[in-house]
This record gives C-alpha cells, structure tokens and sequence, in this order.
C-alpha cells in the first residue's frame, strides 16, 4: 500500500524546512524527503543568517539555534592585484540584543532546524532521491523514489530541491539552468583557536566580522569573495558566474586559491588549518530567469526557484520566507476547502509578490546582464581606486591638485569620459 | 530465531578533527554514523531472517542520540531497536560495556529467547574488539570472533557452521547455539532500504531503557565505576622532521640515477663510503 500526505515538500534545506514547518504547525500532513545523508549534509552557504525570516517562522530561534557569532562589524572591500580599498562599519548598536545576522555553519544549523520540524509533527525521510513527479494529466499527484515501492501520493508537491531542481526540469515545468543565470561558488573552513580569531578582527566572545570583497580577485569574472568569522573558524570563499568560469578557463579552486594568497587576505588566514573544501552553485539569474512557480499540485519555492538576492548577498532567508508563503498559500485554501488547483495557487505569487521577496527581485532584475556585459566593474575600477588611493596617500612632494588630475586622467585613459557616464548610467539604472 | 546485532554510534573517523592544543578529538560538527563493522553483522543477521525467518533486535548503549543508529537499523530492516542509556554508563570502557550490554540482552531474550547475537569486528573509534567477546563470556555463549560467512544454522539441533578468517587461511567452525558472533568487514554488503521500511524507521518508536530496565542492579559494575581502563595520557605522535627528497631524473640511464643515489647517501653517511670502498679493496 502506498503512502497518501497531504503535502510532499522535496529537500530538506531552508525553504523546504520552512514550508514543512508551517503545514505541520497548521496540523497537515507533511512528509519531507530529503537526499542528503541527514539535512544539511549536502548544504553549502558561506553562511549569514539574516534573523528576520526565521524569527518569523520560530521566534524563539536565539534559544537554541546553533549559531556562531552575531555580526558587529561589516568590511567591503575593492581589492586590485596587491591592495584593498576599503570601508568598515562597525557599531556597538550591533551589540543589542536581538541581535541582527549571525554567522552560522549550515551543517548543524540545518539539522537543528529539521529537528524543529519534526517535532511539529512533519516526517522526515533522508537518503531518499524523489526520481520524478506522478503526474495525472496535467496535476503532480505525487512523486516517485528511488528505493523500492518508491510512489508515495499527495495533494500538493512542494519542489524546494535548491538550485539544480532537476525535478521541476523532467516535469517540464522549466528549462534547464544556463550557465549565465548560476554562479559557482567555493568555500573553505579554516580551523582558527578563538583567541586567534578575537585578536585578529578585534572582536569578542561571540561578535563577528564579515568581509565582503570585489575586485580582481575574480579575475574580471561576474562575482565576489568573503571572509566570515565563525566561533572557531574562518569562512573564505569566492564564487563567479558559471559561464565566466567557463570562459575564462581558469578552475573554481585556482581562483580560491589565488585570492588566498592576495596580500591583504593571506595575513588573516596565517595560523589557520583548513578544515573543509565545499562547492556550489547559486541561482543568480535573478528576477527575469524565475521560473513558473507554481500548477497544478505543485509549487516551486527557494533556490529551485531563483530566490537569490546576489547584489545583498541574500538566499536563506528568501527561500524561507517563499517556503512560508508556500505553505502559507495550502493552509489557507485547505481551511476555505478549496483544492490545490493551478488557479486557486496564484495566491503563492500573489503573496510573494507583495513581500519583500519578488520587489527586492525586481528592484536588481538588469543587475545580472549589466555585470555580465561590463567585466570592467570587476577589473579595471578595482585598479583605478587603488591607483587613486595610492597616489594620495603617497607623500612624494607632489601638490595634491595635481596628484587629482593625474587620477582624473588615469580614469578616462581606462574608460574614456563616454565609458565612465555610461557605466555610471548602467549602475544607476540597475540599483535604481 | 531470534537474532540481537549489537550495533554503536560512532564519530565518522573519516571526518573527524583533533584539536590542535589539547589533542582531544572534537566532536562538534562531525557526523555520527553507524560502526561500519557493525552494519556487515546487521546485514548477516537480515540475511539469516531471510533465509529461517524469525526477528532481528538490534540493541545500543549510548547517548539519546544514538537512536539515529538504531533507526537507521530499522530502515535495513531490523524488527526492534532498544536503547540502553543512563547518565550512570558515562566514561564505561569495554568491561563495563559489555556488564551493561550483556545484562541487556538478557532482559531482550525474556521476552523472547535470543538464538544469536552478533557484533562487529570492532568500532572504529576504539578499535579494541573487546565488547564482543565480553558478552559473550558474560553470556556464557559460545564465541566466534572474526567471522567471514555463516554457512548455516541448524534451529533444531541447536546448531551454527560458520567459516572464520584466521592466519594462513579460513577455518570452517561449528558449535552450538545460543552463540555470539563477530563478523568481518567486507563479508557481505547492505542493502538498499525499502520505501516501506524508510516509513517504518521514521515512525517507530524504540524502546529506551535506564540503568534499571537494563537489569543492571550494581551500579558499580557500569559506567567510571566499573571501568578499569584508564587513559593515563593522550598525545598525537610527533611528525618526522626528516622530509622526502624527490631525485629529478634526467634521461632513462640508471647508471646516472643510481651515481646520484649514492652520492647523496654517501654526502650524509661519510663513513659508509669508507667502509665500501675498503671492503671493495
């Protein structure tokens, strides 16, 4: 005899974590499968927890969450072949409790968050790859699993099977990934004694340091790099869109290592021991490569469903709040008694729409085609500023009003004063 | 039949990391699995509930979160789990493991008469191969340890062949039953867990048990108490100073590459190079 659930949500990462919670806390019943060996075994992120999505799905979250340190301090770095020019901003206001972001390893923040799900009543099955969709007609019915006596039947499906949603794909629900919409992204753990971590970003007990870095660290590729602080380790990673990387011919973790040894970046890693080597890829496509989200039985929510923020450095908490809305959307039509029907589930994009999620997309939907088409947002202004901090802060008995023509120079000899306004233009345009 | 496996929780040594300072193992973040060695004696034991019917119990001392193991028993196919657990069993070595394991099993076998228990070879984390025998001496069952194949078992006249691994060769053993068996790596391989069974292992409730229901009276015979062991130091062996040195060669002529072998050896043992050439004389 085969199962029957009310809800199937497939994966078992943030967004998926997010909708089982909710339909199981409404009382549905849910089975969450998931592939990786126990959630989050297969989960990569730099890792930042942005707090408000899941205070919002468990306000009580602070209390036992596993979180590394909460973040006081953030840099942005512009880096060029052997400098950086910065700007840090640190506040003690950071210091408040409830505290904001947090750094946090995905690993165990994705068990704790599962474990919450399943005490709200959801079952969890691992080790379990949904093969394809059942279909009946048009309408997802259900899904099929590798393992013996696979078919297991509901009334919705949720597809939360982050980035490479294969599953969407064979049902024909999306076309496949281009490589021009996914980023590639490579992280290490460094294992740092705490002291060592304290003493190095001038933090203590659990506060934390982020550094976002762009620049020729990506080698003139769409991308960017940074360094979290963990409770007793250092996050590094760089990632770059998957077509750069095909192009340009150099591998994911040559570039690592590259960025690793830049001068301003190798000092914060001396001590350390690496510990983990991760790889994955991030739907950056943004908002015009969203796919349909939702049919007949069916609705897609976080990665699968493009629900990246690349410019804010945003995923996690925008997969869990589309899979809140997800859920959100079924609870309501179960308690009017309406079925799962394609038309009664616009409500999902009706309410994404009117969140934070689909006008924040929207807001940087030319954000992608503009970097792609201007590599000189990645190299060659990271050399110009470095140039021009460089020559101001080198006291060589030149009058600083020439050193300010010299810069002003050095920038339309790069990109002519045309290149400059429009690239002006483009950025304008793209944040507007 | 009524077979028990005796199965343990342990840090997956494949990921584990050892902290730098104080060389203790850091178990945060590292994934707990089930003994490797214990899941060839599970599968043993399936293959036998296949072949003569019957149920197999699969039992573990451990912390709370070593139900993860015995669940994932359960979704191979496992009929029972049963978890021993008691702050009273903290610190336990091999003595006192087997004292808790094998006072478990006899509960298990009250409600139901235990034909054979089986264990891994040993665990990856102790690598000791103690547990095992130890019960079955504290059982009084007959012992096979290092078991490659069970040939067959014969439930009525009480009877098991066995082929065991031993130096020089395989021996082929019988002995009777109830009898305890540890089996070696690589003797079988598990299978793929059944949807069924994956449903099964979600939503089955083990059985827990306290120092009491164990039926361990002496508090003194588990747990720091009942363990002689004692771990007097623990280090990480130093690394050698001496590096390897690669010798580019040029061309395919040994004879050049072996004239540069020598005078290396030679550049760092001065006297060798006497004694040979006084020898050659």
């Amino acid at each position: 005899m085969s199962e029957k659930f009310d809800v199937i949500v497939v994966g078992a990462g943030p967004s998926g974590n997010a909708a089982a919670l909710r339909l199981a806390e409404a009382g549905l019943s849910v089975l969450q499968i998931e592939r990786g060996e126990s959630p989050g075994s297969k989960n990569v992120q730099g890792a930042i927890l942005y707090s408000d999505a899941l205070e919002k799905l468990i306000p009580d979250f602070r209390d036992d969450a596993p979180l590394e340190r909460h973040v006081i301090e953030q840099r942005m770095w512009v880096l060029d072949d052997n400098s950086f020019v910065g700007s840090h901003y640190r506040s003690d206001s950071f210091n408040k409790e409830p505290y904001n972001r947090y750094t946090m390893i995905r690993a165990q923040f994705d068990k704790w968050f599962s474990e919450r799900v399943q005490k709200a009543g959801a079952l969890l099955i691992c080790e379990t790859t949904v093969s394809h969709l059942l279909l009946d007609g048009q309408r997802v019915i259900g899904v099929m699993t590798d393992r013996q006596g696979g078919e297991i039947y509901a009334d919705a499906v949720i597809l939360a099977d982050g980035v490479n949603s294969l599953l969407a794909k064979k049902a024909g629900f999306h076309p496949e990934l281009k490589p021009k919409n996914v980023a590639l992204a490579v992280k290490e753990i460094h294992f740092m004694p705490q002291e060592m971590i304290e003493q190095r970003f001038g933090v203590k007990g659990d506060e934390g340091v982020v550094i976002e870095m762009v620049g020729k660290i990506t080698k003139g590729m769409m991308g960017t790099g940074f360094l979290y602080t963990n409770r007793e380790s250092i996050a590094i990673g760089v990632g770059c869109m998957l077509s750069d990387f095909k192009n340009q011919k150099i591998t994911p973790y040559e570039l690592l290592e590259q960025m690793k040894a830049h001068p301003s970046i190798q000092p914060m890693l001396e001590g350390g021991e690496m510990k983990e080597y991760t790889a994955h890829l991030i739907p950056e496509g943004g908002f015009n490569a969203i796919p349909n989200l939702y049919g007949d039985g069916w609705m897609i929510v976080g990665d699968a469903g493009m629900f990246v923020n690349a410019v804010h450095r945003e995923g996690s908490n925008l997969a869990m709040t589309t899979g809140m809305h997800a859920a959100d959307t079924l609870i309501e039509l179960r308690s009017e008694g309406k079925e799962f029907t394609s038309a009664n589930l616009k409500r999902y994009k009706a309410r994404l729409d009117e969140s934070f999620v689909m006008k924040d997309m929207k807001k940087y939907k030319n954000m992608p085609d503009v970097f792609h088409t201007n590599p000189q947002f990645f190299n060659d202004y990271p050399d110009l500023i470095s140039q021009a901090a460089r020559t101001m802060l080198t006291v060589d008995g030149v009058d600083k009003k020439t050193k300010e023509k010299e810069i002003r120079k050095s920038f339309r000899q790069r990109r002519s004063l045309f290149g400059l306004m429009g690239d002006a233009f483009k950025l304008w345009r793209a944040f507007e | 039949m009524h077979i028990v496996v005796c199965i343990k929780q342990v840090p997956d040594s494949a990921q584990i990391r050892v902290h730098p300072v104080t060389n203790t193992i850091m178990r945060q973040g590292v994934p707990a699995i089930v003994n490797p060695y214990d899941l060839f004696a599970l599968e043993e034991a399936l293959k036998l509930k296949d072949k003569y019917g019957g149920r197999v119990t699969v039992l573990t001392m451990g912390p709370p979160m070593a139900e993860a193991a015995l669940r994932k028993a359960i979704s191979y196919g496992a009929d029972d789990a049963v978890l021993v657990t008691d702050r009273a069993f903290a610190g336990s070595d091999t003595l006192a493991t087997s004292c808790a394991l094998a006072s478990a099993i006899t509960q298990i076998h009250k409600d139901m008469p235990v034909d054979l228990v089986f264990t891994g070879k040993q665990t990856i984390d102790g690598d000791t191969a103690q547990v095992g025998p130890g019960i079955a001496k504290r059982l009084n069952m007959q012992l096979l340890t290092y078991v490659s194949k069970v040939r067959s078992v014969d439930l009525e006249n009480h009877e098991i062949t066995v082929e065991r691994r031993s130096e020089g060769g395989v021996q082929l053993l019988k002995t009777s039953t109830p009898s305890l068996i540890t089996v070696l790596e690589g003797t079988n391989e598990m299978r793929f867990a059944t949807m069924t069974n994956m449903f099964r292992a979600s939503r089955y409730q083990i059985k827990v048990w306290n120092r009491e229901q164990a039926g361990i009276e002496d508090v003194t015979s588990v747990g720091l108490k009942g363990s002689p062991t004692v771990v007097s130091k623990v280090f990480a062996p130093t690394p050698r100073a001496v590096k390897a040195e690669i010798i580019q060669c040029v061309g395919d002529d040994p004879k050049e590459l072996s004239v540069t072998l020598l005078a290396k050896v030679f550049a760092k043992y001065p006297k060798l190079e006497k004694e040979i050439a006084k020898r050659a004389v």
